[in-house]
């Protein structure tokens, strides 16, 4: 079981991913942008950053890089894409996930730890029981997800959606619980067959208990479990 | 050459949080009367002539100049077009 984490010029937390799964005992390597094969990867990750600058749209640049024809070829065979913030955003202009992101609704880039609850979903990138509060910090401008209202309902039908923002105890505060405004307290999404998911916390951030916690761990173990049949 | 502007804006119904706070300034200085406001980008582009121009300029904005899941966008093909610099 490989991973292999996207390298876009402009992506900053690759490394994070890189150390994340070596701590949890994944072999994992580096995808330049320029790539064209992702021979010998099991499981591909985008990671945070700001691909292009940001530049036109989060995303909008790096859904043309020459690796992601492979990327969506990898996908389509039921590969496993995780993205992570700027990946997410790169997955919705890729039209591997649907909806897309606005600024925040504050205007304000947001640091800062926030809990999220596990929405019964597809996703086979969830290792732990729908209900759970899980608390991973988030670092975007533009983390407020929309999308129109009829792929809203068929997401909640299909159960795409993966995780809420929430209050601490686990519930949605009756005016949204997203500090970014997004649509229903959307968090991270997948698509129907559970092999793409795209959120904007970072997991990677929270894997070790001597720098922030764990809460991010199960997300990385669980495709790794899952391709092991265990 | 031909010289294109291309106006991109949110769609109806698309929240725009900077719009949307702009009004609220603007309201707070005294322009009560603001109903909205709406923020977009503006692109100029500048195009060697040949066939399919316009068919290829919208191809541009659908492709990459703006996201059809949030944002419309409306080309003008400026009068006067001079080359760059």
């Amino acid at each position: 079981m490989r991973f292999g984490v996207v390298r876009f010029p402009g992506s900053n937390c690759e490394q994070d991913v890189v150390i994340a799964c070596r701590y949890l005992g994944i072999d994992v390597d580096y995808v330049w942008h320029g790539d064209t094969d992702l021979a010998g990867f099991d499981a591909v990750v985008l990671p945070g950053g700001f691909s292009y600058g940001d530049y036109i749209r989060c995303g909008a640049v790096a859904r043309f890089s020459p690796v992601m024809a492979e990327v969506i070829r990898f996908a389509e065979r039921g590969g496993p894409v995780l993205g992570i913030c700027n990946g997410f955003q790169i997955l919705c202009e890729a039209h591997m996930l649907p909806g897309a992101m606005l600024r925040n609704r504050g205007l304000k880039f947001i640091c800062e730890t926030v809990p999220l609850r596990v929405e019964p979903s597809v996703c086979g990138w969830v290792g732990v029981p729908s209900g759970t509060v899980l608390r991973i910090p988030i670092n975007h401008n533009e983390g407020n997800f929309t999308v129109d209202p009829e792929t809203l309902s068929r997401l909640e039908a299909g159960g795409q959606v993966v995780l809420r923002y929430c209050e601490p105890d686990g519930t949605r505060a009756p005016g949204g619980s997203a500090p970014n405004g997004a649509l229903d307290d959307i968090a991270g999404i997948c698509n129907e067959s559970g092999n793409i998911f795209g959120l904007m916390p970072h997991p990677e951030r929270v894997v070790d208990p001597e720098a922030n916690g764990t809460d991010g761990q199960s997300f990385f173990t669980s495709v790794v479990e899952r391709m092991a049949g265990v | 050459m031909a010289r294109y502007e291309i106006f991109v804006t949110y769609k109806k119904g698309i929240f725009d949080p900077p719009g949307a706070t702009a009004a609220r300034a603007l309201d707070s200085l005294g322009y009560t009367e603001i109903e909205s406001v709406k923020i977009g980008k503006y692109i100029r582009l500048e195009v060697a002539d040949g066939p399919d121009e316009i068919t290829r300029v919208r191809e541009m904005c659908d492709k990459l100049l703006a996201n059809p899941v949030i944002e419309d966008y409306r080309i003008v093909e400026a009068e006067g077009a001079v080359s760059a610099g």
